[in-house]
């Protein structure tokens, strides 16, 4: 653990003396539950559609894949008469495309950033890479499969895969949340534990608490 | 104005309506940017999904009381500000609660929703809302001095603080607009607008590419779906007041959505072919050129 991190004693600019545990006090410890859809469900259906057409995506690119997306802006792809269009902050997206190989020291930011999102959340594998390593099969920094990690929703395969596989993977993923079935958050608040475990397993300074939204 | 109890359904019907303009006036805009860049652009009817959707999100956390009472203030800001201003000059349904100093009050609910989001944004933690705020309360507070002078101005043009008057003063005539009759105001208060819409040149305080994305960065869900809704609220009710201020005023529908368009317009036309300031230079520029205007109106009246 970094020593920025740890519990001590800090003294105010008023000479009073006070005790600073960052994890606690910066980060909030419960751990994830699951949410359960709307009540009725006609509203749950009205809610999937909502999603379904209007999908945030987290602007957050850890490999290579990353370069395949910006097209997608452009005026040859168009993506945002889809719905879908990008955003800075993990707090108002609610798709996460992991676009390429993901280093282990990637993979720390991107379940911070994958835990800042709100409920319902969905992940997309971009590339072989987050499929079984791809051409990193024996690196030793680099994860292999991206679904021990995190819940993955949809998996978009290639080295690399063209803007038009996006495009497709995109309604994909809209016919998956119509349908209610991309329920990745609620997967990953029941096996929090097993996924906890495999992340601690590989990332060797955990100097996070283990769940913060 | 004497109070009837009908004037609240009507004034709900007037709020109503105005979202909904304001709603398909974004995609719209959105639309002929996107037409402009030879791309098909976004549905017109995605901002009611995108509404929706963060209405529909099933978690969201708080960071305290500021946080959850920012967009509440914010949304106040704009509602407020519809209400309190008639929209169509002579129709008993759209007066809404306008009364006779009800320009100050305008004037106030302008800054209302700035100062909310600026609370609520300091105790959302995030670095990039801190610069985004001190960034926005700056530049708005400056865009409003120009509107402030421009406003005393056309108060003491026509001698009163009713916008219904100031509406009635204008009418018969297109050279009867205070456009025309009081153009150093008008211009003092449309570069203030300019500063006001949060669109480029002076969008610094929330551009995604500048911080991640200013002081929304924090809210998400239900908070960012009341602050889109406000969004869509507030240029249409600031344009309002410019409308009846400026512009004669309208008497129907279809000439109020044509005024507000073509007013939004113009701050769409100035975002398109200047690029962006940064917030000393917004700062200086309205200090050079919007308030020696407003002080020339307020002189020559």
């Amino acid at each position: 653990m970094k020593e920025e991190l740890e519990k001590r004693i800090i003294k105010g600019p008023d000479g009073l003396e006070f005790e600073v545990e960052p994890l606690r006090d910066y980060y909030c410890e419960a751990p994830p539950t699951v949410m359960p859809a709307a009540y009725s469900k006609i509203v749950e259906d009205l809610f999937n559609w909502a999603r379904s057409e209007s999908i945030w995506i987290l602007g957050f690119g850890t490999g290579c894949g990353a370069i395949e997306m910006r097209p997608l802006m452009t005026p040859r792809f168009d993506a945002y008469r889809f719905g879908v269009q990008w955003r800075p902050t993990p707090r108002q997206s609610n798709l996460f495309i992991i676009s390429g190989y993901l280093s282990v020291k990637t993979l720390k930011r991107v379940i911070r950033s994958y835990e800042q999102m709100q409920n319902p959340k969905y992940v997309i594998g971009l590339g072989s890479c987050t499929i079984n390593g791809g051409m990193y099969w024996d690196s030793y920094n680099t994860i292999k499969r991206l679904d021990q990690y995190l819940p993955v929703d949809l998996y978009i395969a290639g080295c690399m895969p063209r803007p038009e596989a996006l495009l497709a993977g995109f309604a994909d993923l809209k016919k998956l949340i119509r349908s209610g079935k991309a329920e990745g958050a609620n997967e990953y608040a029941e096996k929090f534990e097993w996924y906890k475990a495999n992340q601690k397993r590989v990332i060797n300074d955990w100097d996070m608490p283990d769940y913060n939204w | 104005m004497q109070f009837e109890w009908i004037q609240i359904p009507y004034a709900l019907l007037t709020l109503f309506i105005i979202l909904n303009y304001g709603l398909l006036l974004n995609a719209f805009v959105a639309k002929i940017g996107a037409r402009v860049g030879r791309r098909i652009g976004i549905p017109i009817y995605q901002n009611y999904i995108d509404l929706i959707k963060n209405y529909g999100l099933r978690s969201s956390i708080t960071h305290g009381v500021m946080f959850y009472l920012a967009p509440v203030f914010r949304l106040t800001g704009g509602v407020g500000l519809i209400l309190f201003v008639p929209t169509i000059y002579g129709s008993v349904m759209f007066s809404n609660f306008s009364f006779a100093g009800d320009l100050i009050l305008a004037l106030y609910f302008i800054f209302f929703g700035t100062l909310g989001m600026a609370l609520g944004a300091a105790e959302s933690g995030h670095p990039h809302a801190a610069i985004g705020v001190s960034r926005g309360l700056s530049q708005v507070t400056m865009a409003e001095l120009p509107l402030a002078l421009a406003v005393f101005s056309i108060a003491l043009q026509y001698n009163t603080l009713s916008v219904t008057e100031i509406v009635a003063a204008q009418q018969g005539g297109v050279l009867n607009w205070t456009l025309f009759t009081n153009p150093l105001a008008v211009t003092a208060a449309m570069l203030s607008f300019l500063g006001s819409v949060m669109r480029p040149p002076f969008d610094v305080v929330l551009a995604p590419q500048e911080i991640p994305i200013g002081p929304p960065t924090e809210y998400h869900s239900s908070y960012l779906a009341l602050m889109q809704t406000n969004r869509v609220i507030y240029p249409v009710a600031k344009m309002v007041i410019f409308m009846n201020l400026f512009f004669g005023g309208a008497d129907n529908w279809p000439v109020f959505f044509l005024k507000i368009f073509l007013i939004y317009m113009f701050a769409v036309f100035i975002g398109v072919v200047f690029p962006r300031f940064r917030v000393e230079q917004s700062i200086r520029w309205f200090l050079i050129w919007a308030v020696p205007i407003g002080i020339l109106a307020v002189l020559v009246v």
